[in-house]
Parts: C-alpha cells; structure tokens; sequence
C-alpha cells in the first residue's frame, strides 16, 4: 500500500491524471504477454517528461518502493508483472524521435517510441533500422534493448545490442547519467550501454539512446523451399552457411506450423510437407542475383521438393505472409499459447526438433514449432487451456524439459525473449552458481535497496 | 438483474471467448483511444483482463469496469488486427449488456434510450419540434459544410459544430412500396434515423439510384432505430424493444436485399441481431437469420449488385478523398466498391489519404462522453484529409459525417462533406 501522502507526492510530480490507484487501474497493469499469474501494483504513474520520470525513480527509491518499467507490455517472460507489487512505471508517453542524423548515421529516441514507427521514420530518410521483433508495431525501443530483442534479420544483421551505441538513463538515486557516444568508435570508460542492453529494468531506468542506423539492402530476393522431413531442411541451412552466403532471413517452419497456417491463411502451402524454409537474401543487386542462385542450388542437392522463388514484390510478401500467420495460426487452435523461445546451435536443430518431438509426446501436449532457423532460435509453441489445471501442470513441465534438452544440446534459455520471471529458476542450469553471484553483486551496488524490478533474471 | 452471482455467472459464459486472448499487447498499435491515452484499460487487452478478472471475483469494484468497458469506440480495429482472433466489440457489446443489468443504466441513458428511442413517434415530434428552433438558436459558421454553432445550447453541446437538422425528415415522403423495373430487384430500404433526420440528401440520392436502376423499393416510415446505440449502452430490453418493432415491418422478407446508408445498420442486421437477440423467440430468431443474410450497404449494392463500373475521370475532375467507416471497411469488408462507386463519377478524381481505415473518433454516444479525446482522434482524421487538399471528403457513414464535419468546420476547412451515394447520384440526370 501506499500512503495518501505518498500517492500526493507522486501526484506532485506527473499530475493527478497520471497517476492510477484505483482497483479497476493497478489489475491493468498485473499482467503482461506471458502466461504467469498477475500481481497488482500498488501505484502505476505515468510521467510525460523525462525530469518527471527521475524524480518517480527517486521517490521510489527513498521510500523503498518496487519499480517495474512497462513499455507496451508485450515480453513473453514476465518482465513487467509487479511481482514485489510497488509502482508500475509507464514510459508510452516518453516517445518521441529526438534527432535522426542521416549524415553520421544515428537516431536518438526516447525509451517509450514504438519500434515500427521508428523504423518508418528512418525508412523514410533512407536509412535503415534493422531490430525487427514479431511484436514491433507494438513494442517500445526502451523494451526492445532491455530484452536485446531480435527479429527476422538477426541472422546477418544482429540484433537489438548491434545497434545500441549509447543510453541515457537514471540511477535509482533518481540521477541523470549518459553512457556511449554519437561516435561509432568509443571507449570511454565502462561499456555501460551494453550492459544496459538486456538488464530488464533491473539495473536502472532507461531514458533515451543513441541507436546505430545503416544503409537499406538495395536489392532482396525471397524464396520458399519446401522439404520432406526437418533433417533434409536443417541440412539446408547448415549447407547455406557453410558456402558462405549468409541470408537476411532463413526461416523454419514444422509440419504442424504447416497445416496451420494453411488451414487458417490459406496462402497455399503444402500440408504434406514435413517442413518448410523461408528465405531472403538481400544486397547489392548482383550479389543478390549470385546468392539467390547459389541458395536455390544448395535447396535442391539437399532434397528441396519444391522451391518457388518470389518474382516481384507481391510474391515476395506473399511468402512473409506465410511466415507472419505462423503465430497467429497457431494462436487460434487452442485459447492458451505459451510460445517458447529455446535456443541451440543451428546445426543442432534436428537433434533439438526429435526432442521436441519426444516431449509432447511424453507429456501429451500439443506443439506447433516455427522459428528463425538460421540462428537456432527456435520457437516452439505449446497449445493449451490455461483454466485446465491438469493439462496445464503438464505444459509447465514440458517447458521444463525443453529447456534442459536445449541445455543438454549446448543451447540457451533463450534467444531473445528474456529471462523476466519465466525463466530465473533456470539461469544456474545455464551458468553456473559464481556467474548468478556476480551478476548478483552488479545489481547490489547498482540497486542496494533491490526496487528496480526486484525478482527479474536473477530471482530471489 | 442487480445481483452479482447472476453477472459472474453470465461473464462465466464469456470466458471462453476472453481467454481466446493471449494478452500479446498488439490491439496496441491498432487502438485509435489507446493511441491518444496511452492507458491499458482503454486498449482490447486491458478491458479483456478486466472483464476476466470481475468474472473471477478478482475485481469488486463492477462500476469501476462499468466505466472502463464504455470507454470504447467500438471500432473494430482491435478485433480486426487481433492475430488470436479475439472478437473483441462481439464481447464488449455482451458484457456491456451483462455489466449493464448489474451496475444499472445512467439516468440520462435511461431517458433517452427508454424514453425516446423505443418510442419512435414521441422522438421523432421532439425532432419536429428542435427543427422549428434549431435556427433561434444557432448561427451558421461554414457554408460548405453546412455547419453552426450554438451559444445558446454549449452548455450542452460544448464548442460543436453542428451539422442541422433537415426541414423535413426523409419519412416525410411516406411509405414507399415500387414494384421491380428493369433490374429485376426489389430492396427494403432501411434509412436510418441520421440520414432521416439530417442527410435527407442521402436518402435521396438513394431513392434516385434505385429509380435509374429499375430497383422496386420497400420503405416503411415506421422504422425505428436499428438499436446499436442501445445495445452499446447496455441497455438490452430497449434493443430487443427496437428489433421487434423493426421485425414487424421487415421480418416478412418480400425483398431481396434489405439495403442501409449506414455501415453500422449494415452490421447490425448482419451481425449484431442474430449475435445479440438470443431473448427473442425462434420465430423472431429466424426472421433475423434471414435479414442478415440479405443485408447490404448501398456501396456494395450498387457496385455488386448493379455492375457499376468506374470510368476514366475527366481533366477537371475535382478530388475527392475517401474515409473508410470501421463498421463499414473492419466489420462487412465494404472498401473497393466504395471505390468503384466513386470512380463511377467522371468529374471525380480519387485521392487516397494516408490512414483512410483509422476511426475518426466518433464512436456513436463516445462523442458525447468523451468529446475531449473524441475530438483528438478526429483531429487526426481532419488532418490527414486536409493533406490531400481534396475539396470533397466522401464517407460511408452518416455518424462519421457528422463528426468529420464537426471536425473540418472547427479547423476552417474548405471541404464539402458526402455520401459516395450522393456524388454518384450526381451523374444520374
Ligand atoms: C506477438 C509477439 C511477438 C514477439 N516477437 C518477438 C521477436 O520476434 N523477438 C523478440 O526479441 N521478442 C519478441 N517478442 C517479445 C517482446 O515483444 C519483446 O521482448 C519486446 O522487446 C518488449 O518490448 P516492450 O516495449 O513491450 O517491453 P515491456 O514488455 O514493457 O518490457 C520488457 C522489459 O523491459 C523493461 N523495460 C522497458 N522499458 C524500460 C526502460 N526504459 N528502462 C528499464 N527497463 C525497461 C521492463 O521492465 C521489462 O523487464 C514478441 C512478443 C509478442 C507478444
Ligand atoms: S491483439 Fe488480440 S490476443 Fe492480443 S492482446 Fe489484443 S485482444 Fe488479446
Ligand atoms: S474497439 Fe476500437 S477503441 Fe475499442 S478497444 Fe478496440 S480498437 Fe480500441
């Protein structure tokens, strides 16, 4: 609970319309996009400015109040539930793109700006902005480095850390305090911005940052290859890389992803397939050419039955169509979707695929397996009903299975959904009991009274 | 009903639709309210936990919900962009229903919706009534949009721009009942209580088309509301008052197609009656099957149905932009013909602006609640037609008219405000 006078005090600084206790206000906040059981905060404010936002991050921290920084609410781990209860702190007001500079090819925005129309912004001066996460018309950039969000382009282009060249943020004091540069080169002390990227809000309280943009790709290519099993398909992309194209998007779907979007998109795919490969290279318009030749080659010496390589721009997004419906197909099968986010070396897809394979029968659950082939990133998608105790109990102990048999195969946790809560019973499995401790230490001297986002990542 | 078992009882049988939701935030990017405020409870996901969490007794406060859940254009564009399928308006008008019945409907509600809607011929006097006024106490502000405002009045209206009500009401021609000409067709022409009261000139626009085309009309003047203003104040017993008084002019079906001006009274037949009406009898029940089944915009009617097809505009065509209403374009798929009927006029030039599908901000009685961010949605709209630098903006909708009108006149805007169907009866001689 929070005192009237508290409750004032925050008033105080963000003005009574941005500042929510009622019952009806704090259970909008209890939740995000994973599957986890809500907790109410006690207050949920909502500052415009960014001095507001310091001042929040002060009155928190001297009266020992729990902060959760929400974005758009869409991580799948857990990351913006108030599990220690205390102030939700919204940053969608905070949106705005302060500078993009087309000459030294930097952006500098605000944490709450919605990644999609940042990346229009940027398209439409040319440039380019590669972070594309499936949820980005939604999700904030403040989100995005928190949770080192990924997307479809990770495989040649990188992910969120890539582009991060500073972040300006406030201590738990409530200070001011600047990391990385405008510069591409900087060395300048620590490297703050990246370990900003991926703490979760349990470090400190991101303001704005200095993103890395690029030139677009002048050309693109993409194609559809469609194979008999997952081990003729897991073959192709490992032969991909190893002649040396590296492909914007190499993207994998399973049998039963298959017969999913087909039956609900109807984009005509093969419902017989055992899996499928979507592909995109992209580049300089005879690079493209040489690379979309090789990929078509190395598709069919590894048992492609069928590859059909889009002709103009409208085939080209009917194959991201296919692709786009994979989640939304497999949403509708079933009330309950916990999509999950293991990650192995792609050469180990087939192995990490049977064991997928031999969890849902074991724990008799129903798993849809789509993903982003090209860098192991796998997202198997449990259907369930969350209201049935029984089935439900199963599904949490298949994800645990999954997570040790990607583990087992020299995987990792997750490739880019984060750790939040979902995941912080595991992170000893995947380092080992030292590493949990200094990362324990850094969040200590960081965060003595433990309020930014207490419970995240490393747990109790 | 006032008692709470029997309300988480009847969330009870929503759960199954709100669990559908997998609480994936992307309503986000699509919600026109969310966009202006930012806040959870005003987005799909946030009245859907809501919702969840009062049928599970989690919440205690219902008037609180209450409050949340009517705050909502009712757009569509959540459901329509909802990758789990969620429909979220279909359960928001139930529970608005079911929430409704235990909180109690608003004095004010009470008074118009029992008092005026469900009793056609004393609103329609009242109507009579203001129309002989409206000139005392109005003083016109924009000649092309036909737009005033009222001093007088602003205690009650705020700062409106008004469009005014028609000297005489389209009912006013009488019942209507033409055998098929050469079309070989015959429609029910369902008006609807706007474009009765204030765009006569689309009504008539209307009849004209369907005259050129030989289509045999059937038009009761005792039509009365199709009820979704009700509906989506939760006022049940007034809606279902509405249908039936409507079911004994129309429930016949000796038409075939039962043709509307208005997107949402297209989808009220469509989809809402045969979602909503379960109190009715199942003779009732089919009667609304099978209006729903011969419902039809007049967009889709004239390009479907009578095969207009566009022509090459000529070299002084003006242009025209067009809105796309959400019950129109989310909810019955109605965009392209709109188009085919626009282009069908030579002395057109159709300009699309940017965001022709994002809702306008009028949201039926959300206007009048929340004009405040009503307005800051339909600023947006004016801006993004002001844009195209289109003389005409043409919108499917006669509540869109009226709030793009609102919206243009307050920025000066020397745009004329029409039906499709106006400026296509316009090439009819
Ligand atoms: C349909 C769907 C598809 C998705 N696809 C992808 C995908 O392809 N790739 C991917 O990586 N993820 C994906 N995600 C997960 C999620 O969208 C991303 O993690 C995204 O980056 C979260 O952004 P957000 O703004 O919603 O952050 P939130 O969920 O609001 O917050 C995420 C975390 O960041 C912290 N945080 C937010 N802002 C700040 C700040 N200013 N300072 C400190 N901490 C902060 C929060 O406290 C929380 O711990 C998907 C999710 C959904 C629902
Ligand atoms: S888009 Fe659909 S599933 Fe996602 S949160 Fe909104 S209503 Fe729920
Ligand atoms: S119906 Fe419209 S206003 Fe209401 S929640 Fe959906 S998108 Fe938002």
């Amino acid at each position: 609970m929070v005192s009237q006078s508290l409750k004032q005090a925050f008033a105080g600084v963000v003005g009574n319309d941005n500042v929510m206790d009622a019952e009806a206000d704090k259970h909008s906040y209890s939740y995000d996009a994973a599957v986890l059981d809500p907790v109410l905060p006690s207050l949920v404010v909502r500052p415009t400015t960014m001095e507001a936002m310091g001042k929040v991050v002060k009155l928190c921290n001297d009266n020992g109040l729990p902060i959760t920084v929400r974005g758009a609410g869409t991580n799948l781990s857990g990351g913006t539930i108030p599990s220690k209860g205390g102030v939700v702190l919204l940053t969608n007001a905070l949106d705005k793109i302060l500078e993009i500079n087309e000459e030294d090819m930097y952006a500098v925005v605000q944490t709450g700006a919605i990644t999609a129309k940042f990346a229009a912004a940027v398209a439409a001066k040319g440039l380019f902005y590669p972070p594309d996460p499936g949820s980005q018309a939604a999700s904030t950039l403040g989100g995005n480095v928190a949770e080192n969000a990924g997307g479809l382009r990770g495989l040649k282009y990188g992910v969120t850390k890539d582009y991060v060249m500073g972040v300006n943020f406030f201590d738990v004091e409530g200070n001011y305090c600047k990391s990385g540069s405008r510069t591409v080169k900087c060395v300048t002390g620590l490297n703050i911005p990246q370990l900003m990227v991926g703490s979760e809000g349990t470090l400190a309280v991101m303001s704005e940052f200095i993103l890395k943009l690029i030139p677009p790709p002048q050309a693109s290519k993409a194609m559809m290859a469609i194979f008999p099993d997952v081990m003729t398909a897991s073959r192709t992309v490992s032969a991909i890389i190893a002649n040396k194209v590296v492909p914007c998007t190499l993207e994998f779907m399973d049998n039963f992803t298959i017969g999913a979007v087909e039956g609900y998109a109807k984009v005509g795919l093969p419902t017989d397939a055992g899996s499928l490969l979507l592909i995109e290279v992209d580049g300089h318009p005879a690079q493209v050419a040489e690379e979309a030749e090789k990929v078509e080659n190395i598709c069919k010496q590894n048992g492609c039955t069928r590859l059909q390589v889009a002709k103009d721009a409208a085939e080209r997004n009917k194959v991201w169509e296919a692709r786009r419906a994979a989640l939304s197909s497999l949403a509708r099968l079933r009330p309950t979707t916990v999509l999950e986010d293991a990650t192995v070396p792609r050469s180990k897809i087939p192995a990490m695929m049977e064991s997928l394979n031999k969890i849902a029968k074991d724990y008799k659950l129903t798993i849809g397996t789509f993903g982003h082939a090209g860098d192991g990133n796998l997202h198997p998608t449990i259907l369930c009903d969350r209201r049935d105790k029984e089935e439900f109990h199963r599904v949490e102990k298949g994800v645990d299975a999954i997570f040790q048999a990607a583990l087992d195969l020299g995987g990792t946790l997750s490739g880019e959904h984060g750790i939040g809560l979902a995941k912080s019973k595991y992170m000893e499995l995947e380092t080992n009991k030292a590493s949990v401790l200094y990362s324990k230490r850094i969040k200590a001297a960081a965060d003595p009274k433990n309020i930014l986002n207490p419970g995240k990542i490393l747990g109790e | 009903m006032a008692d709470l078992n029997q309300m988480i009882k009847m969330l009870g049988e929503l759960d199954d639709q709100l669990v559908n939701c997998m609480r994936c935030g992307m309503c986000q990017s699509v919600c026109p309210l969310f966009a202006e405020t930012g806040r959870e409870s005003d987005v799909a996901r946030g009245k859907i936990a809501l919702l969840e969490f009062l049928g599970h007794e989690m919440i205690q406060d219902a008037k609180a919900v209450k409050d949340r859940l009517d705050k909502c254009l009712l757009c569509g564009s959540c459901a329509a962009a909802c990758p789990s399928g969620v429909k979220a308006v279909d359960i928001f008008l139930k529970a608005r229903a079911i929430v409704t019945a235990y909180v109690g409907l608003s004095p004010v509600k009470k008074a118009i919706f029992r008092g005026m809607l469900s009793k056609p011929k004393l609103f329609n006097n009242l109507l009579a009534l203001g129309t002989k006024f409206q000139g005392f106490f109005t003083s016109p502000v924009n000649d092309i949009i036909g737009s005033s405002c009222s001093k007088l009045l602003s205690p009650l209206l705020g700062d409106r721009h008004l469009l005014s009500l028609a000297d005489k009401p389209l009912r006013s021609i009488g019942n209507l009942n033409t055998a098929p000409g050469k079309s070989g067709l015959k429609v029910a022409f369902f008006y609807g209580c706007v474009v009765d009261k204030m765009f006569t000139s689309v009504g008539e626009a209307i009849l004209k088309v369907f005259k050129h085309h030989g289509v045999g009309v059937y038009m009761p003047i005792d039509q009365v509301c199709c009820g979704v203003p009700s509906l989506a104040s939760g006022d049940m017993k007034s809606f279902e008052d509405l249908v039936r008084m409507n079911l004994k002019l129309f429930g016949k079906g000796d038409f075939d197609y039962i043709i509307t001006p208005c997107g949402t009274c297209t989808s009220a037949f469509h989809h809402v009656w045969p979602l909503m009406g379960t109190g009715l009898s199942q003779a009732e029940r089919d009667q609304i099957e099978m209006l729903a089944g011969k419902a039809m915009d007049i967009n889709a009617f004239i390009a479907d149905k009578l095969g207009v097809t566009e022509v090459e505009p000529s070299s002084d065509a003006k242009k025209v932009t067009i809105h796309d209403p959400c019950h129109l374009k989310k909810s019955l798929g109605v965009s392209g013909q709109v188009r085919t009927v626009l282009k069908a006029n030579p002395n057109l030039n159709v300009v699309e602006m940017s965001g022709s599908d994002v809702c306008c901000g009028c949201g039926g009685s959300f206007n009048l609640q929340h004009y405040s961010v009503s307005t800051k949605i339909g600023k947006k709209k004016r801006d993004s037609i002001a844009a195209t630098g289109a003389e005409i903006v043409a919108a499917g909708c006669p509540a869109c008219m009226m709030q793009i009108a609102d919206m243009m006149s307050q920025a000066g805007d020397r745009v004329a405000i029409k039906h499709p169907v106006e400026l296509y009866a316009q090439t009819l001689g």
